[in-house]
C-alpha cells in the first residue's frame, strides 16, 4: 500500500522522535517501504551542527544506524530555512512531494489548549497534503 | 549556481563541513545551547539561555520600575550622562562612524568584497525585492515618515537664520558656519546636513554590524549573537560572562529601543488620526493603537520571517513608493528633480565638513543633532543589523555593502528632498507657514494637506507609520528572542509571542506612566559602549574576512 515513507526527525529532539522510530521500522517492514528521514534546519549554526552540510551528515548517519534496525532502504535530506520555526510545516508538505512520499509519520502531542493559537504541525500538514500522515502520541507512561 | 552543488562538494578534512563551498569555519568547542535551559511550564516549551534571560529581564524590570516610580529624580540623571556623553565625546561618535564609512565603502574595492556570506556556494534565501524592503522597513522606514519633512525644514530655518554668539559660544543650532539671509544656500546646507544624518553613515553603522554578524554566523559557524564578533579578540571566552555583558546589552537597548519608538510612533499615528477623523488625541487613542499594532505584530510573528515580516515590508515598499511617487508629481516636479542632483552634490560638499569630528564651531548643532544621531543609529545597530544579517545570507559582500550602503543612501536623498523640497516650498513660494508652525509628529500631515487628496494621503501616511512599526516590532522581537536564546533562532514560538507583548506592556506602562523620553535617553546612552563594540567589529570584519575563501 505504501511505497516510501517521510520520517520528520529533529536530531535536537531526538527523545521526542523515539517513540515513533519503532512505529516506522513496523510499518517500513510490513509494507516493504523505502525510509526517507527528513530535517528542518536553520541557516544559521544550532545545536546539533555549525553548518546545513554538517547536519547532512548526521543525519545520514542516523538513517544508517536505523537501517540497521528494520533492514529497508532509507535516505537522508536536510532542508534549510531562515526561520524554520515558523515555516515547518510549509516546508514539510513541500518536501513530502520532493520525496514523493505516500506516508508521512511523526510525533505529536496529546491535543492542548494552547493549540488554537499554535496549531500541531501533524495536524497542520494532514491538512495541506494528499499522503496519508500517521501521528504518533506519547505512550500513557 | 544551483542548490545541487551542496551534496557533490567534498567536506573539508574529518570534522566540519563548510558552509555551502569553501568557508573557513572557526574551531570552538562550545555547543550552541549548552547554556541553555530547556523546560515546558504550564504546557509552553522554553529554550532560554539562562543568564542572558534573567538578567536582561531582572534589568529591563528594574528600569521600567525605577523610571515610573522615581521618574523626577531620574530623568535629569539620565539628561545629565547624556549631556557629557554628546557634549564631551562628539568628537568620539563622529570619528567613529567616520570610521564605519570609510572601511565600508574601503571593502566594496577590495578583493575581499568577492567573499560569499554563507559560504562560496550559498544562495540568496530572499529575493532582491524582498531584501531591500526588509532591510528599509527594519532600518529607518519610521523615521523617515516622522523626520522626513521636519528635519529638513528645521536647518533650512536654523541656517536661514545665521550664526549668534554670546560670550564667544555659538548659541545657534545651524550646521556649519550657516547661510544667513541667503536662500539657495540655507537650502542647500539644510538639505546637505539631513541626507548627512540620513544617508552613508547610519547605514554604514548598521552594514558593519550587519556584515560583522552574517559573517561569523554564517561563514565562520559561530551563534547568530553579538558575543560572536568578539571572537578574534576575546577568544574563548566570549561565551563567559563577558559575553553575556555584550549580549545582555544589546537585548536592552534592542527592547528599549523598540518600547521608545513604539511609544513616539503611536503618539504620531494618534496625531494623524486626530487631524485627519477628529479622533481624540489622547492616552486611550495611543493605548488602543500600541495594543492593535502588538496584536498584528503578533500575527505576523507566527507567520515567520517570510510569510509575515518580508510580505508586510513588501506592502510597505509599495505605499512609501506610490506616496513617495505623488509628491513628486503633485508636488513641485521640476524641484525636486533638479534639487536631488543639486542636493547630491551639496552632500558631497559639505560631507568632509560636517563629518569633521574636530574643532567644530557649531557645537549646539555637532553634538544636539550630529552625536545625537549617530548615538541613536548606533544604540539601534544591534537590532536592525542582526536583523540585516539574518536575512542576507548568499550575498557577496561587495553585493550587500551595495544594497546595505549605497542604495538605501540614495533612497534618502530622493526622500528628503521630495518631502522635505516640498514642504521647504511651501514656505518660500506659497507663503505657507502652517508646516513650519505644527507640531512635529504633525508635520507630514500638514505638508500633504497643502497637494490635493489629502484625505487619501493623509490616511496612506497613518498606514505608513504604523505598518513600519510592525515590521520594526516582528523583527526586533526576532532578534531580542534569538539573542536570550543563545543565538538559536529556531527557539519554541511562545518566545517570540512573549517578547511582542512585553515591547508593548513596557511601550504602554512608559506611555502612561511618563518617562518615555528618559529611557530614551537611556538608550541612546549605550550607544557610547557599542561604539567600542561597533570598532570591536571593524577589527573582526577584516580579519574574518582575510581568512575566507573568495567567492568565483
Amino acid at each position: 500500500m505504501f511505497n516510501k515513507i517521510m520520517v520528520p526527525v529533529d536530531l535536537a529532539h531526538i527523545e521526542v522522535i523515539e517513540p515513533s522510530l519503532k512505529v516506522v521500522a513496523d510499518q517500513a517492514r510490513h509494507y516493504d517501504a523505502e525510509i526517507c528521514y527528513v530535517a528542518v534546519t536553520a541557516n544559521t549554526p544550532g545545536s546539533v551542527a555549525r553548518t546545513p552540510e554538517e547536519y547532512q551528515q548526521k543525519l545520514e548517519a542516523f538513517a544508517q544506524e536505523r537501517a540497521k534496525v528494520h533492514g529497508q532502504p532509507v535516505s537522508a535530506r536536510v532542508i534549510t530555512s531562515p526561520d524554520p520555526i515558523a515555516d515547518l510545516d510549509d516546508v514539510l508538505v513541500e518536501a513530502i512531494d520532493e520525496v514523493g512520499a505516500d506516508l508521512v509519520i511523526m510525533p505529536t502531542h496529546p491535543p492542548k489548549h494552547l493549540d488554537i493559537v499554535i496549531p500541531s504541525h501533524g495536524g497542520k500538514v494532514a491538512t495541506h497534503t494528499t499522503a496519508s500522515i500517521f501521528l504518533v502520541r506519547p505512550g500513557k507512561d | 549556481m544551483t542548490n545541487d552543488n551542496k551534496a557533490q562538494e567534498p567536506a573539508v578534512g574529518e570534522g566540519i563541513p563548510a558552509p555551502e563551498g569553501p568557508a573557513n569555519l572557526i574551531d570552538t568547542d562550545y555547543v550552541i545551547g549548552q547554556d541553555n535551559i530547556t523546560a515546558s511550564p504550564l504546557g509552553v516549551n522554553v529554550d532560554l539561555h539562562g543568564k542572558v534571560f534573567t538578567v536582561s529581564s531582572l534589568v529591563i524590570l528594574f528600569f521600567v520600575i525605577i523610571t515610573l516610580a522615581l521618574q523626577d529624580q531620574v530623568e535629569p540623571i539620565f539628561n545629565a550622562i547624556f549631556g557629557v556623553l554628546t557634549g564631551n565625546l562628539s568628537w568620539f561618535f563622529l570619528l567613529a562612524a567616520n570610521i564605519f564609512v570609510v572601511l565600508a565603502i574601503a571593502l566594496i574595492f577590495t578583493p575581499m568584497g568577492k567573499v560569499r556570506i554563507g559560504g562560496a556556494h550559498a544562495t540568496p534565501d530572499f529575493s532582491y525585492a524582498g531584501w531591500f524592503a526588509m532591510l528599509f522597513a527594519a532600518g529607518m522606514g519610521i523615521g523617515l515618515m516622522f523626520y522626513g519633512v521636519s528635519e529638513p525644514l528645521t536647518h533650512f530655518g536654523t541656517a536661514m537664520g545665521g550664526t549668534t554668539v554670546e560670550d564667544g559660544v555659538r548659541t545657534d543650532w545651524s550646521p556649519l558656519g550657516a547661510a544667513a539671509g541667503n536662500q539657495e544656500g540655507a537650502i542647500s546646507l539644510g538639505m546637505a546636513a539631513t541626507i548627512f544624518h540620513w544617508g552613508l553613515h547610519p547605514w554604514a553603522i548598521y552594514a558593519i554590524v550587519a556584515l560583522s554578524l552574517a559573517l561569523f554566523s554564517f561563514n565562520k559557524g559561530l551563534p547568530l549573537t553579538m558575543r560572536s564578533i568578539f571572537y578574534p579578540i576575546l577568544g574563548e571566552r566570549v561565551w563567559g560572562w563577558p559575553g553575556h555583558v555584550i549580549d545582555i546589552l544589546a537585548v536592552f537597548a534592542t527592547l528599549f529601543g523598540l518600547a521608545t519608538s513604539l511609544g513616539l510612533g503611536a503618539s504620531q499615528a494618534s496625531a494623524g488620526l486626530g487631524y485627519l477623523f477628529g479622533v481624540p488625541d489622547s492616552n486611550t487613542t495611543m493605548v488602543i493603537l500600541i495594543m492593535g499594532i502588538t496584536l498584528v505584530a503578533l500575527g505576523s510573528i507566527l507567520l515567520g520571517v517570510d510569510k509575515g515580516v518580508q510580505r508586510l515590508s513588501q506592502l510597505n515598499m509599495v505605499l512609501a513608493f506610490l506616496l513617495l511617487v505623488f509628491v513628486i508629481f503633485v508636488g513641485p516636479t521640476l524641484l525636486i528633480a533638479t534639487g536631488f542632483f543639486e542636493n547630491l552634490v551639496s552632500y558631497v560638499v559639505h560631507l568632509p565638513g560636517l563629518s569633521m569630528p574636530f574643532g567644530r564651531e557649531d557645537a549646539n548643532f555637532s553634538q544636539g543633532w550630529t552625536a545625537f544621531y549617530w548615538a541613536w543609529w548606533i544604540s539601534w545597530s544591534p537590532f536592525v543589523g542582526m536583523f540585516i544579517a539574518r536575512v542576507s545570507r548568499g550575498r557577496t559582500v561587495r553585493e550587500f555593502l551595495v544594497a546595505v550602503l549605497l542604495v538605501p543612501s540614495v533612497v534618502s536623498v530622493l526622500w528628503m528632498t521630495a518631502f522635505g523640497g516640498t514642504a521647504i516650498d511651501q514656505v518660500i513660494n506659497d507663503g505657507f507657514q502652517g508646516v513650519k508652525e505644527a507640531a512635529l509628529e504633525l508635520q507630514l500631515f500638514v505638508m500633504l494637506g497643502q497637494l490635493p487628496l489629502t484625505a487619501v494621503t493623509s490616511f496612506v501616511g497613518i498606514v505608513l507609520v504604523m505598518v513600519f512599526f510592525i515590521t520594526s516590532s516582528d523583527s526586533g522581537s526576532l532578534v531580542i528572542d534569538s539573542i536570550t536564546a543563545g543565538g538559536k533562532v529556531d527557539a519554541p514560538k511562545p518566545q517570540r509571542v512573549f517578547w511582542a507583548l512585553i515591547e508593548g506592556a513596557i511601550a504602554i506602562a512608559l506611555l502612561l506612566g511618563g518617562g518615555l523620553t528618559a529611557l530614551q535617553t537611556a538608550v541612546i546612552t549605550t550607544g557610547l559602549p557599542f561604539t567600542l563594540v561597533l570598532l570591536a567589529a571593524c577589527y573582526a570584519i577584516v580579519k574574518g574576512l582575510m581568512s575566507e575563501p573568495r567567492s568565483v
